[in-house]
């Protein structure tokens, strides 16, 4: 097997060392190590990552390959710095039987650009009516640990309790999509000032809180894990704080957008910053920030949700919801969280790599950079400096909020169990 | 000289939101419209200004009431008009509006005057490039109805300072009571923003439950019961309310909607002797307002129509930069020499 030599780098951020791949795996950690036949990657000023994992990516395949595929996708995963993703269920099929999820994940081990652990549906059809066969999902080759409806709430407050009861049998979890649907009726943006002033339909805080305060009571009644997705609002901030703070078992994301962009953005009627759970706040924005540097929040996860450019070139309330964010991600946290002083790359390297896979249960992911650990690994030039372009992308859907903007940080290389998927920024 | 309204820097050439207005772009659109008012009192009522160029009425929701004005303006000007009634047609999604705009453009539209049903389409229309005639929002969801503002603030100003003694004048002081579905009200919203550019002062009244939240950020007050604020009233505007938003639970039942907010003769009573009823329209008659009420002198229902066909004239002359010397009192200081 070949052998690597990543030189300089800072792991984690800290003082410059070598790292030595052999195979698949970390060989030695240290200074001064010898190349010998390996091949050089010089990192002096890089930070060296583990490979990042994503709790939340929606890759479009089976059903609608027109805006990303499998391939397309786990391509983009590794651009940004991924080495594992969870994909979401709610593709066409929806992933609710063994049938769909072992297709997805097959699909992923042929990709090879990044590990694909398929996310079960909780429900049949994501119907929130019948519990789909978890179970079975597990066992299948796929090995689902993570259950979600997302695109829709698990609203009945009895399906609830019984997927959070049942997903205990194999360390489950139930990941929530929060949102009360007759609250959000007709929701096209946050509700607050700038949804009265513009004549949208509002999207309100509470219809978020009032599922996750449920959902942390249920877990916490039947003693099982909750996942909180893409939490977006103070008052959530506050409940997942109240819930942990009496030991109960629940976790939390946040996307890269929920911690920059604001509702403001709307006031431009671009179906770009149309997305769900909606842009709010500026209060919101720093709530969020804050919480996932005290911890408070687990983890940061993409919700990478790829649309065709038709569904976005239209008026506001025609539009689809949501963005893409594989790509961008790593740089949002740098912006948002590492360069204004809220975390260090330990930090980002706990948010987007040790906590999303032990939330997952993930094997292989999320481990130190230390010998003998299975060499998933993301390097970062943090002094880069440069305007997103959606042109070299490497989804096949361009709807990302950032095009033109000026954002910090680029994976110059990522391997995956000791082969580059990224050299140099590119694609290998 | 001749101004375009549209002070958003995103939108110079087009009028979409009245937000965009300053005190000064609008006492010009309204000085206009009271030119185009008095050819309206001529034997030939027509302008030879804007012939040879297009204007399109794309509707994607039925308004033949706003329809008519528009093309009834547009034709005083001596425009070519094109009805486009993209209702009921299979473009009722998305694409469509790009797909309709893009054979608007081919056709040479120089103005494209829009009704939609989702908030911010014209404004879509005016900045995604895929048009360049000017953009004139008759009408966008929830959100706005420019020129209805208009047409209303020069209503108040004809009927509150005078035809002619209002020239040049803004409604600094006046007092504009808004009444009704404030949160579904476009019609609210745009006014909101102009009666307050032109220094009056609004209040909106109406049930909790139909006022918008954030509406704390908006240049007005807000009262939950209409006594109280009708003495203090110059102009008490009546919003349309519609039935149905009972059964989403916004009001109990009409009656109690009509009793607690609705305009009868007892409640116009309690208004000082000079205040005016305006309504938007259609009414809705025994809901927010009565017939007695309608039909009195002190409602400018009417008016307010054919108030609306000079303030679209001016509108579209303004923004399609008909030439100086067609103005009318242009015409008309050469008679005087
Ligand atoms: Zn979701």
């Amino acid at each position: 097997m070949s052998k690597i030599l990543i030189r300089g780098a800072k792991i984690l951020g800290g003082e410059p060392q070598d790292v030595l791949i052999d195979g698949e795996t970390v060989a030695e950690v240290g200074t001064g190590i010898e190349a010998g036949d390996a091949t050089v990657v010089e990192a002096a000023g890089q930070i060296l990552l583990p490979g990042l994992v994503d709790l939340h990516t929606h890759l479009r395949e089976p059903g609608r390959e027109d805006s990303e595929t499998v391939l397309t996708g786990t391509r983009a995963a590794a651009s940004g710095g991924f080495t594992a993703v969870h994909a979401m269920a709610n593709t066409f099929p929806v992933a609710d039987t063994a049938g769909v999820v072992e297709q997805v994940w097959r699909l992923g081990k042929e990709s090879g650009y990044c590990d694909v652990q398929p996310v079960g549906a909780v429900t049949v059809g994501l119907e929130g009516k019948q519990l789909a066969e978890l179970g079975a999902m597990h066992d299948s080759a796929a090995g689902v640990k993570v259950f979600s409806d997302d695109g829709k709430c698990v609203d009945d407050a009895v399906i609830m309790r019984r997927a959070l009861e049942y997903v205990k049998a194999f360390d489950g979890v139930v990941a929530q999509h929060a949102q009360e649907p007759r609250l959000t009726e007709g929701a096209q943006m946050n509700e607050g000032v700038v949804s009265a002033e513009l004549g949208l339909g509002g999207w309100p805080a509470v219809a978020e809180e009032s599922i996750i305060a449920r959902d942390v009571l249920l877990a916490a009644h039947v003693d099982s894990r909750v996942h909180i997705c893409h939490l977006s609002t103070a008052g959530s901030v506050e409940i997942v704080r109240w819930a942990k703070s009496k030991g109960w078992n629940v976790t939390a994301e946040v996307t890269p957008h929920h911690l920059l962009l604001t509702d403001e953005l709307v006031r431009s009627y671009n179906p770009v910053y149309k997305v769900n759970p909606p842009l709010r706040t500026e209060a919101d924005v720093m709530a969020l920030r804050e919480a996932l540097a005290d911890g408070t929040i687990d983890c940061v996860a993409t919700d990478h949700a790829p649309h065709p450019h038709e569904d976005k070139d239209c008026e506001w309330a025609a539009a689809a919801m949501g963005m893409v964010g594989l790509e961008t991600a790593l740089s949002v946290v740098q912006q948002t969280m590492v360069d204004t002083g809220l975390i260090d790359w330990a930090g980002v390297a706990d948010r987007m790599s040790f906590r999303p896979a032990a939330i997952g249960r993930l094997e292989g992911h999320g481990r130190p950079v230390s010998a003998g650990e299975p060499a998933n690994l993301t390097l970062v030039d943090p002094a880069y400096r440069g305007a997103v372009d959606p042109a070299g992308f490497a989804s096949r859907s361009r709807n990302t909020p950032y095009e033109g903007r000026e954002l910090p940080g680029r994976v110059t290389h990522t391997f995956l169990r000791g082969r580059a998927t990224v050299v140099d920024g590119k694609l290998a | 000289m001749l101004r375009l309204p549209g002070g958003n820097p995103r939108t110079p050439r087009h009028l979409i939101s009245a937000a965009d207005l300053t005190r000064d772009d609008a006492v010009l659109i309204l000085d206009t419209a009271e030119e185009m008012a008095r050819v309206a009192d001529r034997p030939i009522k027509k302008l030879p200004t804007l012939r040879g160029r297009t204007v399109v009425n794309l509707f994607f929701e039925d308004s033949t009431r706003t329809r008519i004005s528009f093309e009834a303006a547009a034709k005083r000007l001596s425009a070519d008009v094109i009805n486009f009634s993209a209702k009921g047609s299979s473009v009722s999604k998305g694409e469509s509006l790009k797909d309709t705009a893009m054979t608007l453009e081919a056709m040479g539209a120089d103005a494209v005057v829009i009704r939609h049903g989702a908030s911010g389409a014209p404004y879509r229309l005016a900045t995604s490039g895929w048009i360049d005639g000017a953009v004139v929002n008759a009408g966008d969801g929830t959100h706005e109805h420019p020129t209805q503002a208009l047409l209303d603030a020069f209503t108040m100003r004809r009927r509150l300072v005078g035809a002619d003694a209002g020239i040049g004048k803004d409604l600094e002081g006046r007092r504009i009571t808004i009444v009704g579905d404030i949160l579904h009200s476009r019609v609210a919203r745009s006014n909101v923003h102009l009666l307050t550019t032109l220094g009056a002062h609004v209040t909106l009244v109406a049930p909790p439950t139909l006022v918008p939240v954030g509406v704390e950020q908006w240049p007005c007050d807000v009262s939950y019961g209409l006594d109280e604020v009708l003495p203090k009233s110059d102009a008490v505007m009546m919003l349309r309310v519609q039935r149905e938003r009972m059964n989403a639970a916004y009001f109990p039942t009409e009656r109690e909607y009509s009793r607690r907010y609705g305009l009868d003769g007892l409640r116009m009573a309690r208004m000082p002797e000079h205040a005016i009823v305006m309504h938007p329209g259609p009414m809705v008659r025994g809901m927010e307002i009565t017939a007695e009420v309608a039909d009195s002198d002190r409602c400018t229902a009417v008016e307010q129509v054919a108030n609306g066909v000079s303030t679209r004239m001016a509108v579209l002359y303004l923004l399609l930069g008909g030439s100086e010397t067609a103005l009318p009192s242009a015409a008309r200081t050469e008679e005087n020499k």
